[in-house]
């Protein structure tokens, strides 16, 4: 018999498996996943599990479904898929048959390709990764983070907390620049400044210096960081090879349609980090979205939407989802709701209450539209400000 | 069917209030409002079938795993 196979045993994958295995399909569930764990959760690797040192099991995803309902592999990876045929090729030479997939792979770390030691430079995605880590961080004084998006602004405020030295470097002039733009960059920075996390911007890395561990970090322009351990959070690229062959658009993650089906099949979708779909609320452009809560609604939808298709025959609505996500740095909870990241134009950029240095809402609006809002402080607000964005959205998108 | 949320373990994210506003609501200050309840775990009362999907999407979106259904 052939079920439907999620591969990649993470949130998307794992929200995929519980909403199929509740949506009364019972043609049966595999799970699969090359991480030697069960899911668990990504977040808490730059904020809790390093500042208060938790285990596995404080991290571990719970599953919704019926025990048994979903077959779990884990350890193992899909190594290739023939989709005309149906047929899943795994890494301990098994194949598995299906009549419905999803694609839940998610992405992998960027590394720099620059001169560099052996050891004391790390990544920070799995378990593993923050295993690794606490293991690298005995006997540092000085931590230097390459990249300054969420994850390196998390780890700079997670490893000061716990009295590390952290210089962050990277080649934009305010940290956060793309997701946020220039002015609550340069507010976020003022407080981390503050807490005294070092920044090293508008300079490019050209090599870790040292032994077999750092010593420094030197860049382009000549000035130098010292750093016994270095942590590298430069993006990340999306973990598709298994898809190849299929004539598939693997560019830039899984390009999807906006019902999160790749291939023009319905029997296919994506979801989580590694689905490239258009989200029809805000236009027809097919985006990756890395937050965590896209990952359990992309999970959930593909999960009914494939359960409803090979039950009863039925196609589901396009997936139009309200983006959020949120990110702790210090004490400061950032939230946001919509797509900020669509606004680049400084001047579709404005303060809606409060003020950049305390605690604030900031609007980003693409004409009249408010695209996305982000705020820092105010949790009694979120609620208005997310409905804003979303009757923003619908009296101003005219459908593609 | 409860709902039981750990309240140690909430951070007050909020996101369960779109799932099932019937269920989760946030207070003036902006947490959620079982704080004014309870101080651990917040227990529900006997709640309406009709409420399961929402509250399992509750729990499925909220990011610090703090919602648990129960029967
Ligand atoms: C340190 C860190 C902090 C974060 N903090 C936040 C935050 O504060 N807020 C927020 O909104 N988001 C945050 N995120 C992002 C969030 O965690 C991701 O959006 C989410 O994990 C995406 O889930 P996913 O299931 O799509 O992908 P992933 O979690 O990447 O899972 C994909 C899984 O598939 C497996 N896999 C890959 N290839 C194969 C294969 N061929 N066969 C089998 N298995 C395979 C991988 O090993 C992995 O287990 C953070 C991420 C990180 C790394
Ligand atoms: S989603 Fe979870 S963390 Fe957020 S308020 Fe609800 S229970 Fe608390």
């Amino acid at each position: 018999m052939s079920g439907v196979v999620v591969v990649g045993a993470s949130l998307a994958g794992l929200r995929a498996a519980d909403a199929l295995a509740r949506s009364g399909y019972s043609g049966g569930v595999t799970l699969i996943g090359d991480e030697p764990h069960q899911p668990y959760n990504r977040p808490p690797l730059s904020k809790e599990a390093l500042l208060e040192e938790q285990e596995f099991d404080a991290i571990r995803l719970r599953s919704s479904a019926k025990p048994g309902a979903v077959s779990l592999l884990t350890g193992v990876g899909a190594v290739s898929a023939d989709l005309g045929r149906g047929l899943l090729f795994l890494s301990d030479g098994r194949e598995l048959a299906f009549e419905g997939l999803v694609a839940a792979t998610g992405l992998r770390p960027r590394a720099l390709g620059i001169p560099k030691p052996s050891g004391g430079v790390v990544v920070l995605r799995t378990y593993e990764d923050l295993l690794r880590l606490r293991a690298e961080l005995a006997g540092v004084r000085d931590v230097a983070i390459i990249g300054a998006g969420f994850i390196g602004c998390e780890l700079a405020a997670s490893l000061t907390q716990l009295g590390y030295r952290v210089s962050v470097i990277a080649p934009e002039d305010v940290p956060m620049l793309r997701p946020l733009g220039e002015e609550l960059g340069g507010a976020l920075m003022r407080h981390h400044l503050q807490a005294g996390v070092g920044f090293g911007l508008s300079r490019l890395p050209v090599a870790v210096e040292g032994g077999e561990r750092p010593e420094r970090v030197v860049c382009n322009d000549g000035s130098s960081f010292d750093a016994q351990l270095v942590i590298e959070a430069v993006g990340s690229s999306a973990n598709v090879e298994w898809l190849e062959g299929n004539g598939l658009d693997l560019s830039d993650g899984v390009l999807c349609d906006e019902r999160l089906r790749f291939g023009g099949d319905g029997r296919f979708l994506a979801a989580g980090d590694v689905a490239r779909f258009p989200n029809l609320a805000f236009d027809s452009i097919p985006r990756r979205v890395e937050h965590w809560e896209m990952a359990v609604d992309t999970g959930r939808y593909a999960g009914k939407a494939l359960g409803r298709l090979l039950t009863s025959g039925e196609e589901s609505p396009a997936f139009t989802p309200m983006p959020a996500f949120w990110s702790d740095q210090f004490e400061l909870r950032i939230q946001s709701f919509g797509m900020p990241g669509l606004v680049t134009d400084p001047g579709q950029i404005r303060v809606l209450e409060g003020d950049l240095d305390g605690e604030v809402v900031v609007g980003y609006h693409r004409e009249d539209t408010l695209v996305g809002v982000v705020l820092v402080g105010f949790p009694q607000n979120h609620m208005k400000y997310r409905t804003a964005v979303s009757e923003s959205l619908a009296a101003g998108v005219a459908p593609a | 069917m409860k709902v039981i949320v750990d309240l140690n373990k909430c951070n007050d994210h909020g996101q369960c209030v779109y799932s099932a506003p019937e269920v989760f609501s946030l207070n003036g200050r902006g947490e959620l409002s079982f704080r004014d309840e309870a101080k651990d775990l917040y227990v529900s009362d006997e709640l309406d079938e009709s409420l399961r999907d929402a509250l399992e999407e509750a729990a499925d979106i909220c990011p610090m795993q703090a919602i648990e259904i129960e029967g």
